[in-house]
């Protein structure tokens, strides 16, 4: 493969999040365009990228603690009768 | 007593600006924009009738962000549930001051972020939001030997061949789980600032617009910031996937 774009993969690696955030002004966004059709290792690189979003999507979520909800929701509670005889 | 509490107009997240009721025995609100979603107005009029449901689902919906966000300030788990409870009790006593002008979430972690800070200052901790820390201008993406230096027409070009990953396809489970702790320890080791902004854009889904006002960042920080950061934790999954580490 030849290096037929004036863009460098190393500096499309900078761009990446600016592309997918599809903040790219058009002329860029032709240009990355353009590097990735001539380039297969960028384009495993931004496969790569959008693979690590997907997988940090499929961390676990966090829920409070059983003790922490039931205290906030006693606290709602006396919100309530505060708000009532206030 | 609590912080002071934010009082900023913005664009809320979907655009929709709707006027907001006036909160029994506060003045008549003026001509300015409002900006709670349609979902605000009905929870907090809900929150108004004491519907401790609508409450609970506050508090579960925003649970695991807020649990999150207050831990890059503070020591311990614990200390970031109580965060998350003093949060909670401060965003009931400013109730009936909300006008309306942010969005509820964006409102309540403005809260958050203020409780967090009050309480990392206690702990001695450094505050990742003391100044804006964006990090080392010339912090790179990719490490500068993957790439071919020199002259050659070839120069800033990848040095070898990158390897393609497993399908991470939701079938593909079985590897999913030691993937997802080691994405835990990498956003783990991000700057605190970066592990902010990658834990609310990519694991709790929010969009830009909501992290930039509810984090007071401007847009091309926080995409500087989500851009490290992703970068990081791919560099972390890249020596994981391809075996180039042992899991510990």
């Amino acid at each position: 493969m030849t290096a037929s774009t004036d863009l460098t993969c190393k500096q499309l690696v900078e761009l990446v999040t600016d592309y997918l955030e599809e903040k790219l002004p058009t002329a860029e966004r032709e240009r990355f365009e353009d590097h990735l059709a001539a380039c297969d290792d960028c384009s495993v690189y931004v496969e790569q990228i959008q693979q690590t979003i997907r997988m940090t999507g499929a961390v676990t979520e966090e829920s409070l603690s059983p003790e922490a909800r039931d205290t906030l929701l006693r606290a709602f509670d006396d919100w309530n009768a505060g708000a009532r005889s206030g | 007593m609590g912080q002071p509490l934010p009082n900023v107009a913005m664009s809320a997240p979907g655009g929709e600006r709707v006027a907001f009721r006036a909160v029994e025995g506060e003045q008549q609100e003026t001509a300015e924009a409002f900006f709670a979603t349609p979902d605000d107005v009905r929870l907090l009029e809900a929150l108004r009738r004491d519907d401790k449901e609508a409450f609970a689902t506050l508090v579960d919906r925003h649970a695991s962000a807020m649990l999150r966000v207050a831990s890059t300030y503070v020591r311990s788990r614990a200390v970031a549930e109580e965060v998350v409870q003093d949060t909670w009790i401060a965003v009931l006593r400013g109730l009936t001051r909300f006008e309306g002008r942010a969005s509820l979430k964006t409102w309540i972690f403005r809260i958050l972020t203020n409780t967090a800070k009050t309480r990392a200052e206690r702990e001695g901790r450094t505050v990742p939001f003391a100044d804006v820390t964006l990090g080392p201008e010339d912090e790179l993406s990719v490490s500068p030997e993957r790439f071919l230096g020199g002259r050659s027409d070839r120069a800033g070009w990848w040095a070898a061949p990158l390897q393609r990953w497993p399908d991470d396809k939701p079938a593909e489970q079985l590897f999913a789980r030691e993937t997802r702790e080691r994405i835990s320890r990498a956003i783990e080791a991000l700057p605190s600032v970066q592990r902010i902004v990658i834990t609310l854009r990519d694991i709790e889904g929010w969009s830009a617009e909501e992290v930039c006002s509810a984090l007071e960042l401007s847009d091309g920080n926080q995409r500087l910031l989500l851009h490290r950061a992703r970068s990081r934790v791919r560099h972390s999954l890249e020596r994981y996937l391809e075996g180039s580490e042992e899991l510990t």
